[in-house]
């Protein structure tokens, strides 16, 4: 691909999880952005990474920390004109608000018809673990990449 | 930098939504209050602490013993008491949401007491409330008040909670009384904790992680026979039919798990006590109830001074 003038390019992803990054920003390739993935490739820092480039489109806070979930050494590069214009490495935020839902189905977060929001404190960063405020339910990372890009 | 309140004012308006909340301090502090309202029941001489409060009792689900110990703890203390309970609860709310009900007993009450069958509903409501809320049960979660009025009953019969073996039997996944208990002797200083419990009943990750973090040496376990000549404390819970997928692995376990009084003598230590949240159902027998192992009703009776005791810290009360 040639280089993007205007958009996005999400670097160190572990190696394999592109799609999954993809995914959780909600494209598919039917918006017809243009879009390029690169898998498996050589990386100093990581052995192995991906990385996807994706033209015209900006990130949202939330949508740089659910990448920050199942890619936690990912780096954001804003490209402006062709060049790298502002570089950030994706951040867990010590509170993960509204991005995931509690699987205990008795949680009071999946309580029909009330206004709450499920809210989960990191227990761990490395291995990701998170913890429901509300019952204590403990989330893995395994269980964590399998609700954000599941089945 | 320190900055430690003392534990009148840091009791001043809590919410108590689980054990965790609360400091070794803070706890040591309650029993302190509760034994001086244990006193002065006994007296007969409980001063109004409590005139012109409001308590709301809000039971979503039922219960007996919990209610009406927190219904006394208000009433001996000059509060009163307004609320429902179970099957009352669902014509009070008529369809209503939880955030909803909460805030029109907050604008009625000034306090708040809670049972509820989703986890974390006490939290919640917490959050909705500007007045305290106190956590009498949320699901399979967190009962901090009853693992109040067990820390306080096991000082009173050992003169201290630490340095003693426990032992906590029968479902620790989805028992409430026992997560809460187990979670409190985290904050002190056990010589060690056995968990008794069939595989599929074992304690929660989180609450083992609790343990793990604080550095108390535990083991769970499936045999009772095995661990019982070592503990000073049995806190026995029921199991429930209903957790069980094949009846007759139900059958197996609760015969495993029943404490009798030939079991006791056979095994146990002659300062070992039984303790229960109750009510129980067949697993401890009743030819316990007259030994001197028995602890639950003098347990079952401590329920009103702790929760006095609690009510008046929150309100600031006492001193
Ligand atoms: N205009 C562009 N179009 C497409 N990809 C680009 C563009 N500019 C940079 N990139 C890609 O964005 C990533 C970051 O670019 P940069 O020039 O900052 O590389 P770097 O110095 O290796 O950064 P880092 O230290 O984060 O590894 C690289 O993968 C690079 O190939
Ligand atoms: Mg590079
Ligand atoms: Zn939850």
């Amino acid at each position: 691909m040639r280089k993007i003038r205007e958009g996005t390019v999400i670097d160190h992803i572990p190696a394999g999880r592109a799609l999954a990054v993809l995914k959780i920003l909600g494209i598919s390739g039917e918006e017809g952005l243009r879009v390029a993935v690169v898998m498996n490739v050589e990386s100093r820092k990581l052995g192995k990474k991906d990385i996807v480039k994706i033209e015209n489109r900006h990130l949202r806070p939330e949508e740089v920390n659910k990448i920050a979930l199942i890619a936690p050494t990912a780096t954001i590069n804003i490209v402006k004109d062709y060049d790298v214009v502002e570089k950030k490495r994706v951040e867990l935020p010590s509170v993960i608000e509204n991005i995931l839902r509690c699987p205990n189905p008795t949680c009071i977060t999946r309580k029909p018809r009330e206004p709450i929001k499920p809210r989960f404190r990191v227990l761990s960063k490395n291995p990701l673990r998170l913890q429901c405020v509300y019952c204590g339910t403990i989330l893995t990372a395994e269980d964590i990449v399998e609700q954000l890009i599941g089945g | 930098m320190s900055e430690t309140k003392p534990d009148s004012i840091s009791w001043l308006s809590r919410d108590v939504v689980s054990i965790l909340d609360f400091s070794r301090s803070e706890l040591e502090y309650l029993f302190d209050a509760a034994t001086w309202m244990k006193r002065r029941l006994r007296e007969g001489s409980v001063p109004r602490l409590l005139g012109g409060k409001v308590i709301a009792l809000a039971f979503f689900e039922p219960s007996t013993r919990t209610r009406l110990s927190f219904e006394t703890a208000a009433k001996r203390l000059g509060a009163e008491t307004i609320g429902f309970t179970g099957e009352e609860a669902i014509s009070v709310a008529k369809g209503e949401n939880l955030a909803d009900t909460i805030r029109m007993l907050d604008g009625y009450a000034d306090a708040i007491v809670i049972r509820h069958r989703y986890e974390g509903a006490a939290l919640y409501a917490a959050e909705v409330a500007e007045h305290p809320v106190i956590n009498a049960g949320d699901g399979k979660q967190h009962h901090p008040t009853q693992a109040m009025l067990d820390l306080f009953t096991v000082k009173e019969l050992f003169g201290a909670i630490d340095g003693l073996v426990y032992g906590v039997l029968g479902d620790l996944r989805y028992g409430r009384a026992a997560s809460s208990f187990i979670l409190a002797l985290t904050l002190f200083k056990p010589r060690r904790v056995y968990l008794v419990s069939p595989p599929l009943l074992r304690a929660r990750d989180e609450v083992l992680e609790k343990l793990r973090e604080a550095g108390i040496s535990y083991e769970e376990t499936e045999s009772l026979e095995e661990v019982l000549g070592e503990l000073d404390v049995l806190y026995v819970t029921r199991i429930q039919r209903e957790r069980f997928p094949d009846p007759s692995e139900y059958e197996k376990v609760k015969g495993s798990y029943r404490v009798t009084r030939r079991l006791l003598e056979e095994r146990a230590k002659p300062e070992l006590k039984v303790m229960h949240p109750l009510p129980r159902v067949d697993e401890i027998s009743f030819d316990v109830d007259d030994t001197r192992y028995a602890a639950y009703f003098l347990q079952a009776r401590n329920g009103v001074p702790v929760r006095m005791a609690l009510l008046a810290l929150i309100f600031g009360a006492w001193r």
